[in-house]
């Protein structure tokens, strides 16, 4: 399972770096979003898959799944959440701004002369 | 108290901040009494130093770094203090004067507090470090100060040379003592005294005496290094006469003669100093004279001086020192009173050209008698201080033909050069003297008339002129109780010398004769010569490498065209870039450490369910990535983010699943709803084949990466993992059931508090970017009615 997690999260990444290289803005999102969703599965698949129960203590007692991945993860999603939210609106604004969504066109103010 | 002392220049100017506001114009006043009462601490001190209980402090300041903050003031300290603090006080006084009210004087008095301070520091410090950090803040002062009217563009030239020069020896000192320190195994002056030896015969000593000699001759402007102190008169006159020739530029000398114990009395050492000092000695003298600026000529003379003293130094004899640190003191007294009198010319006249200048003695006749004592001071005429240093400094140049390191018939080389070297010297002060203020009826053409200058920068410099013949008639005085204990320092032994101006018919002698004579004739036909020096080059000079390299010049465009190739303003190739370095990073690591060891029998089984969802995200991936409707696009997105979820529940996180769907939603719906003033293609323009084949290229060089990392990091567990804490005390210490819930909250809710604040910055960000967006929409109605 680890082992086909672990292609997976390649895929993903590679994916996501695929659609960040490129030159459109919605692209970059999307592509962020991809890396935020395979960052939390390569996390969870950091503490050993399927070990255990469901971190929630019960009277039959252990073994759980390592509880420190989920607790990262959670974090994680939110602050994804977080940071797509604010990457779909600085996309509308600079698009609406400069017109464009091509970011080869967006290379910032020629100060040095 | 010697901390306070110390110190004191800094606090003051940082209270001198806040206070100049309220103080205003009359700024100056408070300043001037900070260095008065140095200046007399430091008095105090002389008797204890010359008996050698000299005051010491000590603290730590990063021990295990050998960083102390150490200082010591014995006689060579306590001879640069006094010139420090007195000659500043001097400065500060002559400054309330010269300087407009309507000048920054608020930044005037705290650069110059600042550097004081500084100054006092690096000749008090004990510390090899501690002489550093002060040894750059002098640079940086005297960088201030030589852009004090930072609105002239040679102000800003002399500033920026001034500092680059002196910090790049800086540098070189700061690697001098990082090797002395690895050597000696402490930083502490007194201990490396100690293992002088084991320094002299270290393969490195080589390295580290060319690393301090780089950084002394770069502070004291010696050849070929000069060429910043000239640019530096750029500076206000009494910052010049204050650090460019009486105190800062000694800093150098200071260095010197502090290394001489630990480095000195070596071939290298003795050669290379001696030379320098007496090449910069004759090529000072000689750019000097063919200077028109008042304020240029004294630059170049204070060149050639300092090689005076350095050279004296090299010569490295008991005698020598001795002389060495006379000159020193002379050369502070009677320079600074002759920059002070050429303020009060500038100011009186207006200009400070020689060739307009004439017959001032009839105007100014106070001024002009201070500058006859600084001039035939500096001339080595009887009855002034310099006749008894500079026959001295014969003397000891004489010596070095006897020396042990023979040179055979090249050693007539030094007192030869110090015999042209006093020529040039005698011949400039006398056109100093005799051109500007004899000669002739004052001229109608200059921009003011001149007139006798106000008290306030009248007294200050007489006070310092007149030492010129106090040191001159109590010589033995000032050598018992200042100059025997600093050449101490140096040379290790008291030296019994006695001044006195009849020594017999002797060499030295001889050849004081020789410069008067042979100056005075070539001094009846200057115009002659100096027409024929003005036709002479000023090379070989450093300045042509200096502007070619710096100033807008090869080193500037180097760098912006280097800049230009990688630096291109896309930040796909900037990322790029850091994909390509990480994962340098990661596969050099790899190989070096020789950890790629992949496991496969701790492995979780798989069933036909999860085959089916990797199958199903596989899909959605490759489904993304070639989509050219957004809205296609974003439902291949959000499949993958369900998938997410969906794994999590074979993974055992409810937690995780419950929220990731949540947020999955939600982001669905946002993307929707700003779906109407979001780009409305995928792709907006064509991109070439090899630009996305590259882009294909790296993105699976990075999964792939990632796909090692994840198996490598599963296969080779080092620790049992901290997790097993959380299980054991979730109930006994939080006491709740579901653990995730309570690391979040409770173990680890500082991180919580800190993810709730990213939050909060990313909501306040969003709600930011759109009301400008409102504003920006706003505008455009406007336009269109």
């Amino acid at each position: 399972m680890e082992v086909m997690m672990s292609i997976l999260i390649g895929m993903l990444f590679a994916g996501g770096i695929y659609m960040v290289l490129s030159q459109t803005m919605l692209r970059i999102v999307f592509g962020t979003s991809l890396l935020s969703h395979a960052t939390l599965l390569l996390l969870i698949t950091m503490g050993e898959l399927k070990r255990g129960a469901a971190p929630i203590l019960t009277a039959a007692g252990g073994p759980y799944v390592d509880p420190l991945p989920q607790a990262l993860i959670l974090t994680a999603i939110v602050i994804g959440f977080g940071t797509t939210a604010f990457s779909i609106v600085l996309a509308y604004q600079a698009y609406q701004t400069l017109g464009t969504d091509n970011l080869e066109k967006c290379r910032g103010i020629d100060d040095e002369h | 108290m010697l901390l306070f002392a110390v110190l004191a220049p800094f606090v003051f100017a940082l209270l001198l901040i806040v206070l100049a506001k309220p103080i205003g114009n009359k700024i100056g006043y408070f300043a001037l009494p900070i260095p008065v009462m140095v200046f007399v601490y430091f008095l105090l001190q002389i008797p204890s130093a010359a008996r050698e209980h000299y005051p010491i402090y000590f603290a730590s300041w990063v021990p295990q770094m050998g960083i102390n903050l150490s200082l010591s003031l014995d006689g060579l300290s306590l001879l640069f203090a006094l010139l420090i603090s007195g000659i500043g006080s001097l400065v500060f006084w002559y400054s309330i004067t010269y300087l407009d009210a309507k000048e920054r004087l608020a930044n005037f008095y705290i650069f110059m507090l600042i550097f004081m301070g500084s100054m006092l520091g690096v000749v008090t410090a004990n510390n090899l470090l501690i002489i550093y950090l002060f040894w750059e803040l002098t640079s940086l002062s005297s960088f201030l100060l030589i852009g004090f009217w930072y609105d002239k563009e040679r102000s800003r030239y002399g500033a920026q040379k001034a500092l680059l020069i002196t910090v790049l020896g800086g540098f070189a000192t700061l690697a001098a003592f990082g090797l002395i320190g690895q050597i000696a195994g402490s930083y502490e002056l007194s201990d490396v005294i100690a293992k002088a030896a084991l320094i002299k015969n270290s393969p490195l000593y080589p390295g580290i005496v060319i690393l301090v000699l780089l950084g002394a001759f770069t502070k004291s402007a010696q050849y070929p290094f000069h060429i910043w102190l000239p640019d530096a008169m750029e500076a206000p006159t009494p910052v010049s006469c204050y650090l460019h020739s009486a105190t800062m530029v000694k800093a150098g000398i200071y260095l010197v003669a502090r290394m001489t114990p630990i480095l000195g009395s070596t071939m290298l050492w003795v050669l290379l100093i001696s030379i320098v000092g007496s090449v910069t000695l004759f090529w000072g003298g000689y750019m000097a004279l063919k200077q028109k600026d008042l304020k240029a000529v004294l630059a170049y003379s204070t060149v050639s001086q300092l090689g005076l003293v350095i050279a004296l130094f090299g010569y490295g004899s008991e005698a020598a020192v001795f002389a060495a640190v006379f000159h020193l003191l002379n050369h502070s007294v009677f320079k600074g009173s002759l920059f002070l009198v050429t303020g009060m010319v500038d100011h009186a006249t207006g200009t400070r050209d020689i060739t307009k200048l004439r017959g001032l003695s009839k105007a100014m006749p106070i001024t002009a008698t201070l500058a006859l004592f600084g001039t035939f001071a500096m001339a080595g005429l009887p009855p002034f201080n310099g006749f008894l240093s500079k026959e001295l400094f014969f003397a000891s140049s004489l010596e070095t033909i006897n020396s042990s390191f023979a040179l055979g018939i090249w050693s007539w080389a030094f007192p030869v050069l110090a015999v042209i070297g006093s020529i040039f010297t005698f011949i400039y002060c006398m056109m100093i003297f005799f051109r500007v203020f004899r000669g002739g009826p004052i001229p109608d053409d200059l921009p003011h008339h001149p007139h006798e200058p106000a008290k306030g920068m009248l007294i200050p410099t007489a006070l310092l002129a007149s030492m010129t013949l106090v040191i001159a008639f109590f010589p033995n005085l000032f050598a018992k109780w200042l100059l025997a204990p600093a050449a101490k320092a140096v040379s290790g032994s008291l030296p019994q010398i006695h001044i006195s101006f009849w020594h017999g018919l002797n060499m030295p002698l001889l050849m004081s004769a020789i410069v008067i004579g042979i100056g005075c004739l070539l001094y009846w036909r200057l115009d002659k010569i100096r027409i024929f020096l003005a036709a002479m080059p000023g090379r070989p000079s450093a300045n042509h490498f200096y502007d070619w390299l710096i100033p807008g010049g090869a080193l500037v465009r180097f760098g912006g065209r280097v800049g230009k190739t990688h630096m291109n303003g896309s930040l796909r190739d900037y990322l790029v870039y850091i994909l390509c370095f990480f994962m340098l990073l990661f596969w050099g690591t790899v190989i070096y450490k020789d950890i790629f060891i992949v496991r496969f029998d701790n492995l979780a089984p798989i069933g036909a369910f999860e085959i089916t969802w990797f199958v199903l995200v596989v899909t959605a991936i490759f489904t993304l990535v070639s989509s050219k409707k957004r809205v296609a696009g974003l439902f291949a997105l959000s499949a993958i983010g369900y998938s997410v979820s969906f794994f999590f529940v074979l993974f055992r996180a409810p937690d995780l699943t419950l929220t990731q769907l949540l947020v999955e939603t939600v982001s669905l719906v946002l993307f929707f709803l700003s779906f109407k003033y979001l780009p409305k293609d995928l792709i907006s323009s064509q991109l070439s084949k090899k630009y996305k084949l590259f882009n294909a290229l790296i993105s699976i060089a990075v999964g792939f990466s990632v796909t090692c990392a994840c198996l490598i990091a599963h296969s080779n567990k080092f620790y049992e993992p901290i997790s097993d804490y959380y299980v054991a005390s979730s109930k006994i210490l939080a006491g709740g059931n579901n653990i995730v819930n309570v690391i979040l909250v409770d173990f680890r809710g500082l991180d919580t508090l800190g993810e709730i604040s990213v939050i909060v910055i990313a909501a306040i960000g969003v709600s930011a970017l759109i009301s400008l967006g409102k504003k920006h929409l706003f505008k455009e109605d406007n336009k269109d009615e």
